[in-house]
């Protein structure tokens, strides 16, 4: 399959999705428009209402190219600094999403490796840690927020840990697997060796995980992001762009929305392709084959 | 401090009990091994329990900060009428009614462009695409689209659900192998046999995944959606003004019975899957 044969019709269901955003546009806004126009005694004819519909200043559906002027805006026109700045929010969201990450890929390993290595740990550690996901661990968000402000922690850190809480398990899920894929082949050459159990697991273990470790990578990356939006809710929309997605619930500024979450949308595509990068980098040095690639 | 260091005690001689519990090698006794399977996670469960109660009763640490289990257990004997009405709002209505259309729409769409190769390869990627943003974030547009009510908090679940189903059932129908559509091609099968004889079977661990990790995404899209303006009941409700109130004891009963809910879920997913994918190998060394 040619890269090609994949652009056109991704570029064909974009089209369409576009055209029917902009239809969807005139058809959720003209209500207004005519509510308008009854007001004021005069009527309006279709091509009106179209037109009138894609430049509102309070739409309920924007049009695109309105997301995409405000993002332009609130982006590029406006200093880095600024509080109205969409780069201001990013690096506050990106921030927490990129501590919590780091964190939570730490103790993933951690925890992975000692599921690996002792067996208590295997049989006791493992089934909590799928029960965890089964809870609907952003609900506890909120809390968590509010509790570490009585403490006096704010700021990134309480972002950050409902980050690392999201983010971890991908990672120890993918990392209890990857540690054991060698085979008993493998492993019992190590043995001839006689290496010891240090020896075996970087030379042997660590590298076979490597392909696991960064499909979960993908993961636990996008899954941080949602933690930190949802964990900047509560805080009484300061900054961050889930603070931007609530402020503009709040005041009924549904372009503010669109562009936040255009804006999320972007961090969380950079970011998973952030990972894919580095994953084929390693794997490149590891020696291997181009068209080869673990799937 | 002596019921710290007994939740301490407790915790080795519990940890001590496991190392030997794992070490006893059941043979081919099966009661056995089930027997151990589920006790070592059963004891680490209760020691955890031990040990929350005992360093927050010990410590004397704040119950604003981290009530005991059993001040929680107290308050969710006490209000269970609240929890049950939140429980409805929140589960009954929002996430069910959601889960189903999610689920139901992803499972269609993907059967209407499974004959559109062009469609598939444009959608696919888009559709893993969109399955890694914060789709969370569309909770405000849809509480301002469909009011405060569970109509919205369900508008959420479905777009949350919509795109994991689609994109697995796509893989799953092109995963019957070329050798077996040549098979039903000699018995002249029309699309639709082939389609529910051959292609939905073989399917059908893909789309039980999906079902699998909607079940999850469901109840936290309905949750968080609450967040963003509610009538005055609701799962999310409660526990955002309950924190507002430095109410703990109640959010934590809340997440308890969300955490209930979420797992029986997932669980009775789980049990479906077993029943209807009987053949698949995942299930079937589970049995021997």
């Amino acid at each position: 399959m040619s890269s090609l044969g994949k652009t056109v019709p991704i570029l064909t269901v974009l089209t369409a999705l576009t055209a029917l955003w902009y239809a969807g546009a005139v058809w959720m806004n003209a209500p207004f428009e005519r509510d308008q126009a009854e007001r004021a005694g005069t009527t309006v004819s279709f091509s009106e209402i179209v037109s009138n519909t894609m430049s509102q200043e309070r739409p309920v559906l924007p049009a695109p190219h309105q997301v995409i002027e405000e993002i332009y805006k609130t982006t590029v026109l406006k200093k880095i600094t600024s509080k109205r700045s969409l780069i201001y929010h990013s690096w506050i969201t990106l921030s927490a999403t990129l501590l919590g990450f780091i964190i939570g890929t730490a103790l993933g390993i951690a925890l992975a490796v000692g599921i690996v290595h002792n067996r208590a740990m295997d049989k006791s550690v493992m089934p909590w840690v799928i029960t965890s996901q089964t809870i609907p661990i952003l609900a506890i968000a909120p809390m968590i927020i509010v509790v570490l402000n009585a403490m006096g922690l704010s700021g990134l850190l309480p972002k950050a840990l409902i980050s690392t809480y999201l983010s971890f398990f991908p990672v120890v899920v993918g990392m209890v697997k990857g540690l054991r894929a060698p085979e008993r082949a493998q492993l019992d050459l190590m043995y001839t060796y006689s290496a010891t159990p240090a020896q075996t697991f970087w030379k042997l273990r660590w590298p076979s995980s490597m392909p696991y470790l960064f499909t979960s990578l993908k993961i636990a990356v996008a899954i941080s992001l949602v933690g930190a939006i949802v964990g900047e809710l509560p805080t009484g929309a300061v900054a961050g762009l889930g603070a931007r997605l609530l402020a503009g619930s709040y005041y009924g500024q549904m372009i503010q929305i669109w562009s936040a979450l255009f804006m999320a949308a972007f961090l969380a595509a950079a970011l998973v392709m952030l990972v894919g990068v580095a994953h084929s980098y390693v794997l490149r040095r590891m020696g291997e084959k181009p068209g080869a690639a673990a799937a | 401090m002596i019921v710290v260091i007994g939740a301490l005690v407790f915790w080795m001689a519990m940890w001590w009990l496991n190392q030997r519990l794992v070490g006893i090698d059941p043979g081919t006794n099966t009661a056995l091994a089930r027997g151990i399977n589920l006790a070592v996670p059963s004891i680490f469960g209760v020691t955890l329990l031990v040990l929350w109660e005992g360093i927050t009763r010990g410590l004397e640490v704040p119950t604003v900060l981290l009530p005991p289990p059993s001040m929680i257990w107290e308050r969710i004997a006490n209000s269970l009428p609240v929890l049950w009405a939140d429980f409805q709002q929140t589960f009954l209505k929002a996430v069910l009614a959601g889960y189903i259309l999610g689920c139901g729409s992803g499972f269609l769409v993907a059967l209407a462009i499974d004959r559109s190769p062009f469609l598939q390869r444009g959608l696919l990627p888009l559709g893993n695409f969109v399955s890694a943003l914060p789709i969370i974030g569309v909770a405000p547009i849809m509480v301002m689209w469909f009011g405060f009510d569970w109509q919205s908090k369900a508008a959420v679940v479905v777009i949350m659900t919509f795109f994991p189903m689609l994109v697995n059932t796509v893989q799953g129908l092109a995963a019957a192998d070329q050798m077996q559509h040549d098979l039903m091609r000699t018995y002249a099968s029309s699309w639709w046999q082939t389609l529910t004889k051959l292609r939905l079977p073989t399917a059908a661990p893909f789309i039980f995944n999906a079902l699998k990790i909607n079940s999850t995404l469901a109840l936290i899209g309905a949750i968080v959606a609450e967040f963003f303006g509610t009538p005055i009941v609701g799962m999310g409700f409660r526990i955002s003004t309950e924190v507002g109130r430095m109410n703990v004891d109640m959010v934590w009963a809340e997440i308890a019975v969300a955490a209930l809910a979420g797992s029986a879920f997932y669980g009775a997913v789980a049990l479906i899957e077993r029943a209807v994918t009987f053949w698949h190998p995942s299930v079937r060394s589970g049995r021997t």
